[in-house]
């Protein structure tokens, strides 16, 4: 009698033990899902022309939805912010300058080479590449996720992009494919979920 | 139309524009401050450069509504600081101009380069002088000159 109860016990404990681990384990699976399902989202945005235009690899932003090189032989600068007598605020104001169709926000600049969303070659990186870069903390400016998503929620210049005026021709500039909102609670998910990357190059 | 209090070359000016106004079109039409040239209107030349808070800036792009309190320098005023100075020396000794019309935003844009960098390399100074185009191709003698206005004032200081 004394056995059966400590083997029934026993069987008892285990069941509840694997149960535990597959509880556990489930939800781990479907957060990591939904997180990179919420990445591509995230992804989207970053790649689109308002966002990646000014996260080049190279020596100069870019324009357009074309993703042209910016005129007028601007160039990156040593900080990202232009030259002496060729500044990005020499022309990009703090906020967009409708009448004259030229974009502005606070503190108009280029993201640092460190968070390069295309190659060289002014291709967009894949979404895994993007992806790292974003989440490395050495490149990334020490951003952990909750930081990640402050910076997607608040920052002027992120801000910017469904904000982002008038072209020259008094046509409202192409928008990210997703809304501001949307960016914000894709995000979140995927910070939630622990900023999970695609595999890949 | 409003009405907007602009510091220039050291003083006051009340204008009374449409917010909409580029800095350049107040700056010739209304002031009649004529040496800040329209080039091509699109930031694209240059010719409009003036300073706002010592950036050089180009005014055909920037309504007057954006300029707040900040302090505007034009090419009538840019001498009475010594680099200023300098360099329109500079621009006399090396007899930069042909036409002259794009001169003003070069001297401009070159002043606000000395100022960030009084020791440019050749390279600082293509990429700074970079967005001032001239069409009678005086680019050989801009940089003599700006190599000699950097000169002075390292003299001078």
């Amino acid at each position: 009698m004394y056995a059966s109860i400590r083997l029934l016990t026993t069987v008892l404990v285990l069941a509840l033990f694997a149960l535990s681990i597959s509880l556990a384990a489930k939800p781990d699976r479907v957060n990591t899902a939904a997180g990179l399902a919420a990445w591509d989202q995230v992804y989207a945005v970053l790649v689109s022309p308002r966002c990646i235009n000014c996260h080049t690899a190279t020596n100069y932003p870019q324009q357009g939805d074309d993703r042209h090189r910016h005129f007028a032989n601007v160039v990156r600068g040593p900080e990202g912010f232009g030259v002496p007598g060729l500044n990005c605020i020499g022309c990009h104001q703090e906020s967009n300058a409708d009448s004259t169709g030229v974009p502005g926000g606070p503190n108009w600049h280029l993201a640092p080479l460190s968070m390069q969303w295309q190659d060289v070659n002014d291709r967009p990186m894949s979404s895994a590449a993007v992806c790292r870069a974003v989440t490395d903390r050495s490149k990334n400016e020490d951003m952990d996720g909750p930081a990640l998503l402050k910076h997607h929620a608040e920052a002027d210049l992120v801000l910017w992009a469904w904000k982002p005026g008038l072209r020259p021709d008094g046509t409202m500039r192409t928008l990210p494919p997703i809304s501001h909102q949307e960016f914000v609670a894709a995000t979140r998910t995927w910070v939630e979920a622990g900023t999970p990357c695609p595999k890949g190059r | 139309m409003a009405k907007y209090r602009l510091t220039v070359n050291g003083s006051e000016k009340t204008v009374d524009v449409d917010p909409s106004t580029p800095l350049l079109w107040v700056l010739r039409e209304e002031l009649k401050m004529t040496g800040t040239k329209y080039g091509c209107g699109i930031s694209a030349c240059g010719a409009c450069t003036v300073h706002v808070d010592g950036v050089a800036t180009r005014s055909c792009v920037v309504p007057v509504s954006l300029i707040g309190k900040r302090e505007i320098v034009t090419i009538e005023g840019v001498a009475s600081d010594p680099v200023g100075r300098a360099v329109q020396d500079a621009w006399v000794e090396k007899d930069v101009v042909q036409c002259g019309y794009c001169q003003s935003g070069q001297v401009m844009s070159a002043v606000a380069l000395l100022k960030g960098t009084p020791n440019p390399t050749e390279k600082e100074v293509d990429e700074s002088m970079g967005g001032n185009l001239c069409r009678c191709a005086t680019y050989v003698r801009i940089r003599e000159a700006i190599a000699s206005a950097s000169r002075q004032i390292k003299g001078a200081a």
